[in-house]
């Protein structure tokens, strides 16, 4: 097996610590992003160490590509900084309100530009709209073999791939061979902490942004136009309840509790 | 198709022979829609190798026929197979919606499916509805629960959508109605470019009332601090007959059963009557989890703990002080007097 073409799809998220303070636009209807920094989707970070390993194996690339606005060239560069070799953004307002089909027709060309590939790691799902279909659609108009919710993953010399993906109460072992597309889980790894040698190396990689054109993307197979999809109004689910504050001593309290579960039937 | 008979398809998941609880819940809400958009039948789809005893399950479910399809290449999931016997079952059959359980294998082979029939798909919906039209509302969660839309997909077909488990119920059991039709494997999978080889699929059944069949959850957050006090927790749960839940930081930290036992937007979303919460701050992905709970007690020291804020009952206490309490006090009631 000869170096390894990787590449990893990543997606800068409003940071996931700042939902509860999540607010709706009233006269727009869209959210409010500001006081929300973004921050590289942790799912993908965990795609993003298992091609650095890799790398570090097998020798080769590890290309980051990113559906995001330009400005998220400051987002990509922890990836940079941990270790990939380049970053590319497609970036076109064409792709505005792609859903996940679309999006996934966009990051496979960008996939395609760069080259032949080996293997594409992603995230299994983004911390924002969390469909988890990018990685299985990025590999069907790849026309290549995927898989979803892997938490362990071997490359043997000659390509072949040994997975294990998480199901509910237990997991799936699969074997295939590269190329291929690859949705992770946080299990699969701990993703490295940048240093400071990474900080500075990052500073001199390349970054490209490539628009509809670049990528040969047409109107129709992107964005609004592009998408199946259509979102109705947001709203902010209200999960709030009375909040009765049980005061009293410990023993009071915990009376009380008592006396709650025996009205609800539960205390057997 | 005005003169067609619309279907509303649901994908059936097994694994060795054993229905997914999920299943049930699509076809039951299959059937809902069904009745909601009037003159629809429902149909589902069985894929696997001896399954044929599952497929009356499926009718007594809901489902007014099952297509069932069975061969030795389809006894152990991969996308590969089973995505081509659906797409191409699919395009022959032309449903007007196909419903997926949102697990890991639904969440797989919808977006999968959903690829090659060029249409929309809505990821892990809380809630459905269809108009008399045939448009189907699909109600989904993001920004780990805090933000909810209503997704539709109006000019292609089939409309898509994988149905979070644990959000419908299932219909009463109805025995002995409705057709089995076998479909021709080889020939749905003629051709088919098989990429994937599934060497086995392991089930570890956990110990213990799974979460979703608990009428009290007792649940345990970061504030914990250890297994040793987690162990306390467990015992309260046993002596409500009930289940232990968790939070992510919990999980994380190894406390816990396991990753079943988690509640929250990557986790579980659970009902219980009651749900008693201990050192947890209310991180809005584990509280979207308990949201459809009876009745929420929280108990955590800090008064300021988000959890307060979407709780019936708080007590802002230390849990060490009121765990051990709590279990003599039950144990107390529990005597007959």
């Amino acid at each position: 097996m000869g170096e390894l073409n990787l590449v990893v799809l990543v997606k800068p998220v409003p940071d996931p610590s700042c939902y509860d303070r999540i607010e709706i636009d009233p006269a727009t209807g869209a959210l409010l992003r500001q006081g929300m920094p973004a921050v590289l989707n942790p799912a993908d970070k965990h795609a993003l160490e298992e091609a650095l390993v890799l790398k570090e194996r097998f020798g080769g690339r590890v290309a980051m590509v990113s559906m995001a606005p330009g400005s998220a060239s400051e987002t990509l560069m922890e990836g940079l900084a941990m270790g990939a070799d380049e970053a590319c953004i497609l970036s076109d307002r064409a792709f505005a309100g792609s859903d996940s089909l679309a999006t996934s027709r966009v990051l496979s060309a960008g996939i395609r530009k760069i080259g032949p590939f080996d293997l594409v790691l992603a995230g299994n799902e983004s911390a924002d709209g969390g469909t988890a279909h990018v990685p299985s659609q990025v590999g069907e108009l790849l026309g290549v073999a995927h898989l979803t919710n892997v938490i362990r993953m071997e490359v043997g010399p000659g390509g072949s791939v040994t997975a294990r993906t998480r199901i509910e109460n237990g997991y799936i072992e699969v074997r295939g061979s590269l190329p291929m597309v690859v949705g992770v889980r946080r299990e699969i790894n701990t993703p490295r902490y940048t240093s400071l040698m990474g900080v500075m190396a990052a500073q001199d990689k390349p970054i490209r942004v490539w628009g509809a054109e670049d990528l040969g993307v047409n109107a129709a197979e992107a964005g609004m136009e592009g998408s199946s999809m259509r979102p109705g109004r947001l709203s902010r689910p209200d999960y709030r309840r009375k909040g009765e504050i049980l005061k009293g001593s410990h023993e009071e309290t915990v009376r009380r509790i008592v006396a709650i579960l025996r009205a609800e039937g539960v205390l057997g | 198709m005005p003169d067609r008979k619309r279907a509303l398809w649901a994908v059936a998941e097994q694994t060795r022979g054993k229905l997914a609880s999920v299943t049930p819940e699509v076809l039951g809400q299959a059937r809902r829609l069904a009745a909601e958009a009037g003159g629809c039948e429902v149909a589902a789809i069985l894929l696997g190798k001896d399954v044929g005893a599952l497929a009356k399950d499926l009718l007594a479910c809901g489902a007014d026929k099952v297509f069932l399809v069975e061969d030795p290449a389809l006894e152990l999931y991969q996308n590969d197979t089973y995505g081509t016997v659906l797409h191409r079952l699919i395009r022959r059959e032309q449903p007007e919606v196909v419903l997926f359980g949102a697990t890991a294998v639904g969440e797989e082979l919808a977006p999968t499916v959903a690829a090659r029939l060029d249409t929309g798909l809505g990821a892990h919906c809380t809630s459905l509805a269809l108009a008399p039209d045939g448009l189907l509302t699909m109600g989904v969660l993001g920004f780990g629960g805090r933000l909810h839309t209503e997704m539709f997909c109006p000019a292609r077909r089939p409309q898509m959508a994988s149905v979070k488990p644990g959000m419908f119920t299932p219909l009463p059991r109805e025995e002995g109605k409705g057709k089995i039709l076998r479909e021709e494997a080889s020939a749905l999978l003629s051709g088919a470019d098989i990429r994937l080889r599934t060497v086995r699929i392991v089930k570890e059944e956990p110990e213990g009332m799974p979460l979703e069949d608990a009428d009290v959850i007792v649940a345990g957050g970061w504030g914990i601090g250890g297994k040793e006090n987690w162990r306390l927790l467990t015992e309260l749960a046993r002596e409500l007959s009930g289940a232990t839940g968790c939070t992510r930081p919990a999980l994380d930290e190894g406390w816990t059963d396991g990753e079943h036992t988690m509640i929250g937007t990557s986790g579980k979303t659970v009902q219980p009557k009651v749900y008693l919460g201990f050192g947890i701050s209310g991180s809005p992905h584990h509280t979207v989890g308990i949201k459809d709970a009876g009745i929420i007690i929280s108990i955590n020291s800090d008064p300021r703990a988000p959890v307060f804020e979407c709780s019936d009952y708080c007590v802002e206490a230390d849990f060490r002080k009121i765990l051990p309490l709590l279990l003599s006090e039950i144990r107390r009631a529990k005597v007959p007097a």
